[in-house]
């Protein structure tokens, strides 16, 4: 994981037409007749400092996507390269190793955090399966990033269950900012805290953010907040990113008919300017079977004949050099 | 009788009986709901939305009870008269919409017949193969497609969706003249959240019912209600109509809870966070429950419960920070 020259790498994570899929096996013989197309051919990079959001609909693949990234999804075919190496497959000493430059914080804060374990054992635990440090100093700089995240020592002896959402929730983030790491993935770090609790947290991982320069993967289904927290945005529907780009060109200059729609369902909290909101029919298609062409076509309002045989690649339309969308058809200025 | 509200809730105080101690969970709640208006309950979890739902169809299980307060809903009281009636209430008058539809449907009942079901028990004149027959037209009204091959399956070979669309027609084939719904979408994404919206708000305004709407997701309400009532831990903070709350919010929490929300004008400002956390409820209510984490709070915030105090027109507030403005009047 040692970078070769010591000037860091303007490109931190890389990622180049990955695949995951589940294998469905079922009769006797457990023989595998299909596969759940989890992710679906998706690349793209992560630069050193960017807050990446991967937006989506339950079930189009962001978390798996995330996890494969730490190791957790097994990944069928592609390539994940952090800092300019190959993460994908890493066993033993070298997945350990990762484990310490890329973290990631779970959605539910309930189940994530042992619960016989202090605060304190909690968060110290990273740095004693590493090495980094022993005995009272583990106390030392567990206390040190507890106090960075809002709580004081009469907290490192409590156990998780003493804690509300947003509590624990940051008590996740001490553990997995006390190994320095680089890259941290945070798959919908705020979804199951109420909006006030949100508020705080979002804030705090902005702060983070800068303070330890971080880069963040940062997965979510709430377009606000996902616009609140990126300089990116990628977009995903059914395993395929759909979109990519900087996140005022995404919310300004929507180029796929996906994200046009995910825009417009999005509720406007002013009674007096009623959205006019584009409905789609039907429900997602499942991963198992994606269709041929375009995921989105049998959904799209603006399908045509080409968008159900050719599958459209995910490339520049428009001017902006930084703006991708897998679109036959995408609306341009 | 029809200038009257269809539901009118009084004081309403639901404690439960824990083995920690009395949970406080609804300490003052009144609102009025009129006839054929959307009315969002809005308010974080454990506020008591949910219980609140559950009182009004009298539904709350030991160990919790309803304290006092009075529901009216068409003239009568909905907590002094006897089983048998509120029975005959619920489903038929009053229907519920639960958050999590999956949840809601009986795994090995076609939906169909769970539609028909609820007319059969409503209506004894009935037949079965009538109900049935309605319960697809319902299926059917609801836009979705096929509607008798749709009525023949098992819940879980239905989408989210779909199952919340089943829910609806459900609750909607009797015509109640009340609908609650218990956070309908939030369980949802967004782009079918849309789609069951528009749906229910055209279902609604065709067989003319009223709702409660609850949700924690200010935009959903801005989109749907007319009016809105906001609460904090068990307490009724502010109710007014949805301009006039979401616009010019008049007590402080709901004044922060819509900073709390990032917003589509300026995304680069650093988020407004209410400071604190949300009090126990073990504790009877002697202050205003908002007061530990007020901007605004005075040594009589620490001391007395606010009042409600009634703002221009069709917009109440409980803050003490209207005592003595000009036109307010305490209720």
């Amino acid at each position: 994981m040692q970078n070769k020259t010591n000037i860091p790498a303007k490109t931190l994570l890389r990622i180049e037409d990955l695949h995951v899929h589940f294998p469905i096996r079922e009769g006797m013989l457990k023989r595998q007749h299909a596969s759940v197309k989890a992710v679906n051919g998706i690349s793209f990079t992560l630069e050193r400092g960017d807050v990446f959001g991967l937006v989506g609909e339950s079930g189009c693949g962001k978390t798996t996507l995330g996890r494969a990234v730490v190791g957790l999804a097994p990944v069928t075919s592609g390539d994940i390269y952090f800092n300019g190496q190959r993460i994908v497959g890493l066993t033993g000493r070298e997945a350990y190793e990762r484990a310490r430059h890329i973290q990631l914080i779970f959605q539910d804060p309930y189940s994530s955090l042992h619960p016989r374990k202090t605060v304190c054992d909690l968060v110290g635990v990273g740095l004693k399966l590493h090495d980094l440090a022993e005995g009272y100093e583990i106390d030392e700089r567990v206390l040190a990033l507890l106090n960075r995240v809002g709580f004081s020592i009469e907290h490192m002896y409590r156990y998780a269950h003493e804690f509300s959402g947003g509590q624990r929730q940051r008590i996740a983030l001490a553990r997995a900012l006390i190994l320095q790491p680089e890259l941290l993935i945070l798959d919908e770090p705020t979804s199951a805290l109420d909006v006030s609790v949100q508020a705080q947290i979002l804030n705090l991982l902005k702060e983070l953010q800068s303070e330890f320069h971080l880069t963040y993967l940062f997965i979510s289904h709430d377009l606000g907040v996902v616009r609140y927290m990126s300089n990116r945005i990628g977009v995903m529907y059914l395993g395929s990113m759909v979109e990519t780009g900087l996140t005022n060109d995404i919310f300004y200059r929507p180029q796929h008919p996906y994200t046009r729609v995910l825009l417009s369902s999005l509720p406007s909290i002013d009674p007096d300017t009623p959205h006019i909101g584009i409905l789609l029919e039907g429900d997602p298609p499942t991963p198992i079977n994606p269709p041929p062409g375009c995921p989105f076509a049998p959904r799209c309002p603006e399908c045509k004949d080409r968008c159900r045989i050719d599958k459209p690649e995910l490339v520049q339309h428009g001017q902006d050099s930084t703006h991708f969308a897998a679109c036959h058809f995408p609306h341009l200025e | 009788m029809t200038t009257q509200p269809l539901l009118s809730v009084k004081n309403l105080k639901v404690h439960f009986y824990t083995l920690r101690g009395i949970v406080h969970a609804l300490e003052r709640v009144a609102f009025e709901l009129n006839r054929q208006e959307t009315l969002g309950l809005a308010g974080e979890t454990g506020c008591g939305k949910s219980v609140t739902a559950r009182a009004i169809l009298r539904l709350i299980d030991p160990p919790g009870r309803i304290i006092s307060g009075s529901i009216i809903f068409e003239g009568r009281d909905i907590l002094t008269i006897d089983e048998a009636e509120v029975r005959d209430i619920r489903g038929s008058q009053i229907s519920m919409i639960m958050q999590e539809p999956k949840m809601s449907l009986n795994p090995v009942i076609r939906v169909g017949d769970q539609v028909a079901e609820t007319l059969l028990i409503h209506d004894r004149s009935l037949n079965r193969r009538s109900a049935r027959r309605q319960a697809v037209d319902m299926l059917a009204q609801l836009g979705i497609p096929d509607p008798t091959r749709m009525a023949q399956r098992y819940p879980h070979e239905l989408s989210g969706g779909m199952s919340q669309r089943i829910m609806i027609a459900m609750m909607l084939v009797t015509r109640p003249k009340l609908l609650i719904a218990d956070e309908p979408t939030s369980a949802l994404d967004v782009t079918i959240q849309a789609q069951i919206l528009a749906l229910m708000q055209t279902l609604v305004s065709e067989i003319q019912t009223s709702v409660l709407m609850i949700t924690h997701d200010l935009g959903v309400m801005a989109e749907t209600c007319e009016r809105v009532a906001v609460m904090y831990a068990g307490d009724m903070v502010e109710v007014g109509s949805v301009h006039n709350v979401l616009k010019h919010p008049q007590h402080p929490y709901t004044q922060g809870l819509l900073q709390t929300v990032p917003d589509k004008a300026n995304p680069d400002q650093p988020l407004f966070s209410i400071e604190g956390n949300v009090p126990s409820l073990l504790e009877p209510q002697t202050n205003c429950r908002f007061a530990p984490r007020c901007a605004h709070v005075m040594d009589r915030c620490k001391r007395e419960i606010p009042p409600v105090y009634n703002l221009n027109g069709d917009h109440q507030a409980a803050c003490f920070l209207h005592d003595g403005s000009p036109e307010a009047q305490a209720v």
